[in-house]
């Protein structure tokens, strides 16, 4: 269940948007393959029948009204970007059609 | 380069098409989905966000309790179950105009599911209903919006760099899907847009969204797969996108079956892809393989708590449901004793709602249609105004109305009068005063105007006596030229008949 | 004007509420101090002389003109450099967001602001609160004041670090594993992770959503208590905010009495395969706590062997989606924009560029953890898992009224000696991370120092949801019992600092 292999960090790096030199792919694989024995002991974990935790607190329906708040001024929206035109965050080209 | 087709109706005796249709729907709410931005259309760029719908670290979704509530009305609305327990799921993909890279959605616990809308379809047996499963309706999140720059279309191939305006991002979508659609054979394509028109007529009449598809509040994507017999299992589907109007859900699903029919017959097989319609050549083109699909690696969004509508919530929303708008046409084309085909003239010219005011009102049924799809029609149109925003009231049309019964105008005069209502000039009584609005009752002027006409062309005379009785029309439009459209025609006909001595 | 900075909080408060002193003196003794000794310790990524001067400026003419300030009014902080501060630089210890300045305010910023508390600058950390020695900096290391060749914990090692430097005697810290208890351990200092959802999260940079939480840092536990009641509270902008009364954690730190309360040494945390002297330290507080009218006895939590694996398949799925938004469009760095680089090259390049080792590490773990085919064997098993500890909790909270163990299972450790395995630097966490998959509230308190080494020794304490009071209460009393074995606070046994 654990052995990870060059590939699969590989295409790992890929879905994660992380470019990984193929210098560095078996280092990584090794990493997360010991990692991943550690943490390997939690299949034998007695959780049958038991519920999956998504949130600590046992609250329900956290509603915010439909009321407008203030935004962020233009400039102030665009002072982090590495890059402006337009007053729009200017972007790479995107190769892959949505 | 074209892709092979086989003609439709050869198409559709080889095959038995399956549909899929997804929509998503843009809500009205005033603010985003998780922030108190405004949802206004047309803001300058970049400046209805804030560091939660721009993705800022830091920043945390706060949900919108009317997105909630809309998303409930549109299950109902749907005949869907109300989920009693779901969550929001984070949907992980990299993408510009996401400003977290994951867009907030549900994954497996849709607040909607399991529900159905009923549609009528025009067949060789008569009128149809086909009823469409409905799979989920959920909650999400739409992404801000790319401008490609630099290629030669505005499109992306050849688009050197883009900008993005994430105005858009956060604003409140719900998700409908419906499950497979079968049996509808070659009416595959009416059903679609059939199911289409229906569901934006529901969503339209609940308030919720403006749905125009034009401006993307109503979004449609078109699913289709095709095989054998309808024993078979499901063929290969291919998703179509950019299907931006009514016209498009039709015809593309037509195209795609003729697309994908032709390839089959080939011995090839379908993709499994998303395809790209366009309206102008009436052809879908390859995108995205979808087999390289990504890996959404859907988790729950820790960062929004569990959303359990009571049953007292759910059942008061229920209650305050508007009436189906299908069920409420045929209620009222019963009523007012009209075709299928009148009342279809009455919704798209958006009288609907008008007429039946103005009946509630207590202008007579058959008035009220002839007034608001005619000349108030015709009013609103040149004073390029919404036929809702003509300033004619209910009241108008019954005062209107009574002084027409009474034979106080005619339809000609009326008219006037409205004009003058328009104009400013005051209620229908105070126009009729002050223009001197009558009909001329009196036979005398209308005799002198018979004989001016008669004398102007004694052919006339000639042509009626003959028998030639539709010569009469010039003469009783001269006459109410003459009296400034004051006469009663249909007197002044008698009174020239019995002038020359004819009878009718 | 030394002398300033070797005052407690409260003690400060109290000096400049009775105008014998003013915010500015303050406020520039705590700078001086800084640039005294921070070369060396380097604590601080970024010092805010200017901003924090002018907040002290203002706090004094508020006071000249009789305004009644908030206790903490003038007294000086350091904030984790993962807190959101409009216009200053909030880096996360990440290259990725060198030079940043956030366009608004975490609530807890707003918070600090508004009760007059002088932010100084912001700590250094591990990157993106990953690690628990702050080696992972992107930008250096921080350095133990009590050894300069040691860690000060991590991954808020600035933190604790600036306080036992005496640089300030507050700070703010996150933990999400132990980041703040654990630093808090081996630097001789006291840090509190509140219960989950009791501060406001608006504003801090996530790691594990479902994790972390905000927590004050203090030389002492009032210190801890009155900063504590200036963050804690209900926000809206947090879905996840307890919108409940922040429990009276001051008058539980000035009341320490612990006579009748049942103590519980958690059995599997409680020192087994724990250095020597940190075994020795825990038994002795121990003994102590019953002197003091407590109750102890030993309790078993048997899953607890599992939280380990639970937290490092949780926490990576879900800062693997966290760090999404760390792409090089929008905010931050961006690399290899050469005009022939598509946006998707771009991004990974970005990152590739902005993202340490550790970090790169977890996010590609995570990205498996949660991958179509694995999500149920590790995701969802993980999610499973954080029920069976926290109904463990839940049996014995029914039994006892805290629960004890060691903070962590060594003193601080040699800087560099467990960089190259990921593994071993993980188990520095193995007391600490119950807590936070349970989303309960826990303390770090200063015991002693290790006989073999003369490090600090931290004791951690654990409490219900919601009943953060009793940490203080316990705190309290066990601090108070020490301080007269020991005659002065533990941290006068820290070495003076070079250059002071």
């Amino acid at each position: 269940m654990s052995a990870i292999s060059r590939d699969d960090v590989s295409h790992l790096a890929k879905l994660a948007r992380i470019e990984i030199p193929e210098t560095e792919l078996d280092h990584y694989a090794a990493q997360l393959g010991a990692i991943l024995d550690a943490v390997d002991q939690i299949a034998s974990a007695p959780t049958d029948g038991v519920p999956a935790m998504s949130h600590p607190v046992p609250m329900t329906n956290v509603f915010r009204a439909d009321v407008p708040a203030e935004s962020l001024s233009a400039p102030e929206a665009l002072s982090g970007a590495p890059a402006v035109e337009d007053d729009r965050f200017r972007v790479p080209r995107i190769l892959d059609e949505e | 380069m074209a892709e092979k087709v086989m003609p439709f109706d050869e198409a559709i005796t080889k095959f038995d098409p399956v549909i899929g249709l997804e929509v998503h729907v843009e809500l009205g709410t005033k603010t985003k989905m998780f922030c108190g931005c405004s949802t206004e259309f047309g803001a300058a760029p970049n400046t209805h966000v804030c560091p939660v719908c721009l993705g800022l670290p830091g920043a945390l979704p706060a949900l919108n309790e009317i997105g909630v509530e809309s998303a409930i009305r549109i299950g109902l609305a749907l005949n869907c179950q109300i989920a009693t327990w779901c969550r929001f799921a984070r949907k992980n993909y990299f993408y510009p105009d996401m400003p977290k890279n994951f867009q907030t959605s549900q994954y497996d616990e849709p607040i909607c599911f399991e529900g159905f809308l009923d549609v009528e379809v025009d067949t060789d047996e008569g009128r149809r209903t086909f009823r469409i499963d409905i799979e989920r309706a959920h909650m999400e999140e739409d992404t801000g919006k790319n401008s490609h720059m630099g290629g030669a279309t505005g499109r992306i191939h050849g688009a050197d760099y883009s900008l993005v305006d994430y105005n858009r991002a956060g604003i409140p979508l719900i998700e409908i899907v419906t499950k497979p659609i079968e049996g509808v054979g070659k009416y595959a394509p009416e059903v679609a847009k059939a199911y289409v028109a229906a569901l934006r007529d529901i969503l339209r009449n609940l308030g919720v969204s403006d749905v125009k598809m034009e401006q993307g509040s109503l979004r449609c994507d078109v699913n289709l797969s095709l095989r054998d017999t309808p024993e078979s299992e499901l063929g290969t589907r291919s998703e179509t996108k950019n299907v931006n109007s009514l016209r498009s859900v039709e015809r593309s699903v037509r195209y795609e079956i003729t697309r994908q029919a032709a390839r089959l017959t080939d011995g090839q097989r379908v993709v499994q892809e998303t395809r790209h319609w366009h309206e102008d050549t009436g052809v879908t083109t390859s995108g995205r393989s979808k087999s390289d699909a990504e890996d959404y690696r859907y988790f729950p969004e820790p960062d929004l708590l569990p959303i359990a509508p009571d049953t007292a919530w759910v059942e008061k929303l229920r209650s305050e449901l508007p009436e189906n708008p299908a069920i409420r046409r045929s209620r009222l084309a019963a009523e007012w004793d009209i075709s299928d085909f009148d009342m279809q003239t009455l919704v798209n010219s958006d009288a609907l709602d008008l007429v039946e005011a103005s009946i509630a009102a207590g202008v007579d049924s058959a008035a009220a249609r002839k007034w608001w799809t005619g000349e108030l029609a015709r009013l609103a149109n040149e004073q390029e105004v919404e036929l809702s925003a003509l300033a004619i009231t209910h009241q108008h049309l019954v005062d209107i109305e009574q002084l027409i019964s009474t034979g106080a105008l005619n339809d000609k005069l009326a008219r006037q009068a409205i004009e003058g209502v328009l104009a400013g000039e005051g209620s229908i009584a105070e126009v009729v005063a002050k223009r001197s609005l009558a009909v001329v009752s009196d036979d005398g002027p209308l005799l002198a105007a018979i004989d001016e006409a008669l004398a102007a062309d004694p052919s006339i005379a000639e042509k009626i006596q003959s028998g030639k009785l539709a010569a009469a029309g010039a003469v009783v439009g001269a006459v109410m030229k003459a009296t400034r459209g004051q006469a009663d025609a249909a007197r002044v006909r008698e009174l020239l008949f019995e002038r020359l001595g004819v009878s009718e | 004007m030394s002398d300033l900075i070797r005052l407690t909080a409260a003690d400060l408060a109290q000096k400049l509420a009775a105008k014998e002193v003013s915010a500015v003196e303050v406020t520039t003794a705590h700078l001086a101090r800084i640039d005294q000794v921070d070369t060396a310790v380097h604590a601080f990524l970024h010092v805010d002389r200017e901003g924090a001067l002018a907040s002290a400026k203002a706090i004094d003419e508020r006071r000249v003109n009789g305004e009644v300030l908030p206790v903490l009014a003038g007294v000086p902080l350091g904030l984790k450099d993962i807190v959101a501060t409009k216009g200053v630089p909030t880096t996360c210890g990440s290259k990725i967001l060198e030079g940043w300045k956030p366009p608004y305010d975490a609530t807890v910023t707003t918070k600090l602001r508004e009760a007059g508390i002088i932010i100084l600058g912001k700590t250094n950390m591990d990157e993106f609160a990953m690690g628990s020695s702050t080696e992972h900096s992107a930008y250096g290391t921080t350095h133990n004041p009590w050894d300069l060749s040691r860690i000060p914990g991590g991954s808020g090692g600035g933190s604790s670090a600036c306080i036992a430097a005496f640089e300030a005697p507050l700070a703010i810290g996150t933990d999400t594993g132990g980041s703040i208890r654990q630093p808090a351990a081996v630097t001789g200092t006291v840090g509190v992770k509140p219960t989950y959802g009791g501060v406001s999260r608006y504003g801090i940079v996530a790691l594990a959503s479902s994790l972390d939480q905000v927590g004050p840092c203090g030389r002492n536990v009032l210190d801890t208590a009155l900063l504590h009641s200036v963050i804690a509270g209900y926000d809206p902008m947090d879905s996840t905010s307890i919108n409940s009364p922040v429990p009276d954690v001051v008058a539980a730190a000035k009341l320490g009495d612990i006579k009748g309360m049942t103590i519980g040494v958690v059995k599997e945390i409680s020192g087994e395969g724990f250095q020597t002297g940190v075994k020795q330290r825990f038994e002795e507080a121990v003994a102590l706590l019953e002197s003091l009218g407590a109750n102890v006895v030993e309790v078993s939590c048997p899953n607890f062997p599992y939280a380990l694996a639970a937290y490092y398949l949780i926490l990576p799925s879900e800062c693997s989606s966290n760090l999404a938004k760390f792409d090089g469009m929008r905010f931050g760095l961006r690399a290899g924009d050469d005009g022939n680089h598509s946006v998707e090259q771009v991004m990974s390049l970005t990152r590739a560029a902005g993202f340490g080792a550790e970090v790169t590490r977890r996010i590609i773990l995570g990205t498996y953890a949660l991958s179509a085919g694995y999500y149920d064997a590790y995701y969802g098993q993980a999610q499973k898992v954080r029920t069976l500890i926290a109904q463990d909790f839940a049996k014995a909270f029914a039994q006892v009224d805290v629960l004890i163990s060691p903070t962590a299972p060594t003193t601080a450790f040699k800087i560099g000696e467990k960089l190259d395995d990921p593994l071993a630097m993980y188990l520095n966490d193995v007391a600490t991370i119950p807590l936070n998959l349970a989303g309960l509230p826990g303390m770090s308190l200063p015991i002693g120092l290790a006989p073999e080494d003369g490090l600090p020794v931290g004791l951690q304490i654990m409490a219900p949801a919601m009943a953060d009071d009793r940490l203080y209460n316990v705190g309290a009393a066990l601090e108070r019992a020490l301080l007269s074995q020991w005659g002065a606070p533990l941290l006068s046994n820290a070495p003076e600092l070079a250059g002071a």
